[in-house]
């Protein structure tokens, strides 16, 4: 077990006031909290930076910590001196609900001495899985998906004592799910105490980020890109959906940015969501002197300005 | 059989839509709180119930995580109620800034090649 400097993880001296803790602990809380924060690896951060205040807040604590002595080093391997905190008797349990703590903080305050209310549940709880988040492929939104999750949620066993556990769980993602949406899983959450039933289970569904589509709400967007003579002249050609391959039939005298919807073709579900074509045009690129004389031959063919609306 | 062994059940799940509606008590239940803490949020204008008007009280399942969100700022960051409105709603516009730009820089990746 590694030593953990919970004065370093707040990044203020050993003799700092309650007061420059709680600044400390507030200014490094909101940088890194994980509803408000982008950077990665936040939710790590802030579960270590909970721990730390949750020691340090507190006098008995900080003071049963201090005994520990300064001569530890953050990372330093760690074993409690036997019969360290004789003496210190922590009159309150955590009010908190429910963390998952680390196996230092464990070693030195004990397990089951947290207090954990009642009932605790995944969607709760610093430290705990904060945002039971579940990736999929836009792909599974159209055809639906099976995905296997690990939770970790504290347990409590018939002594009383508090470990944390793991769960695995398949879950079965219904087809028409968006980003975004939540799912229930019914009677999947913590087991109520004294024979509650147990709670439900709310996952966030979010989506991998594809290299073809674009999700917007039900809708899915696709910029397809087309050649100058497939634009003028209209052709059908093979269009990819995420249900599969269509033929879309692309009109004559199309211009770039031509916005083609194929109604319901979007995320399925009582009310379907379309998708939508934006036509690229894309040049091929004048290679050979060949190639440029054929740009110069409709150059003089069309005589086309199409800046002509802009005075120039 | 091999299949067998390493097999866990399979759980199905419902998305959680406007259909699904709650009492206050069953979201007391999901969120772990008691019923001051939600009706806090409620007074705050931070969530609404979808039955205004008509007792009892009722809240679109699709509130819930909203108000997990509320309940781990003001629990985390030690926000007072009006506190964890005004950060809700910022967080909102950031979020949908943050959407904007990503529809716009695929655009911009283009231009590069």
């Amino acid at each position: 077990m590694k030593f953990t400097d919970y004065y370093q993880v707040l990044g203020v001296e050993r003799d700092a006031t309650a007061a420059e803790i709680k600044t400390a602990y507030r200014k490094l809380a909101r940088k890194y909290h994980p509803d408000v924060s982008q950077e990665t690896g936040g939710e790590e951060k802030f579960k270590e930076i909970g721990e730390a205040y949750e020691v340090l807040k507190d006098t008995e604590k900080r003071a049963a910590y201090d005994q520990l002595g300064s001569q530890w080093q953050q990372g330093q391997d760690f074993r409690p001196p036997p019969d360290w905190d004789a003496g210190f008797e922590f009159s309150q349990d955590f009010q908190d609900q429910g963390p998952v703590y680390s196996d230092f903080f464990e070693s030195i305050f004990g397990r089951g001495r947290h207090g954990f209310e009642t009932g605790q549940s995944e969607f709760h709880g610093r430290g705990q899985d904060h945002h039971a988040r579940v990736l999929i492929g836009l792909e599974d939104a159209y055809n639906g998906a099976t995905r296997e999750i690990t939770l970790h949620a504290p347990e409590i066993d018939a002594s009383g004592r508090v470990s944390t556990r793991e769960r695995r769980l398949k879950v079965k993602i219904p087809k028409g799910v968006r980003e975004g949406q939540h799912i229930r899983l019914t009677a999947q959450g913590m087991p109520g105490i004294g024979g509650g039933s147990s709670g439900d289970l709310y996952l966030e569904i979010g989506f991998q980020s594809h290299n073809l589509y674009r999700v917007e709400g039900r809708d899915v967007f696709l910029e397809l890109p087309v050649t100058p003579w497939e634009a003028a002249l209209g052709t059908k050609l093979a269009l990819p959906t995420p249900a599969g391959q269509v033929s879309l039939n692309i009109p004559e005298g199309s211009q770039s940015g031509r916005k083609m919807r194929l109604k319901g073709r979007g995320i399925p579900g009582t009310h379907a969501g379309d998708m939508f074509v934006i036509l690229r045009i894309v040049l091929p690129e004048a290679k050979t002197e060949s190639d440029r004389a054929l740009y110069r031959q409709m150059q003089t063919q069309f005589d086309f300005n199409p800046r002509a609306g802009m005075g120039v | 059989m091999i299949d067998k062994e390493i097999r866990v059940t399979e759980i199905t799940s419902v998305i959680v839509d406007d259909r699904i509606e709650l009492t206050l008590k069953e979201v007391c239940k999901a969120c772990r709180v008691d019923q001051a803490a939600i009706l806090e949020l409620v007074e705050e204008g931070i969530i609404e119930p979808s039955t205004k008007y008509s007792e009892p009280r009722r809240f679109s399942a699709v509130m819930l995580p909203r108000i997990a969100r509320a309940l781990r700022l003001q629990r985390d960051l030690e926000l007072n109620t009006a506190g964890v409105a005004f950060a809700l709603d910022l967080l909102g516009e950031i979020e949908s800034l943050r959407k904007r730009l990503k529809r716009l820089s695929p655009q911009e990746d283009f231009s590069d090649e």
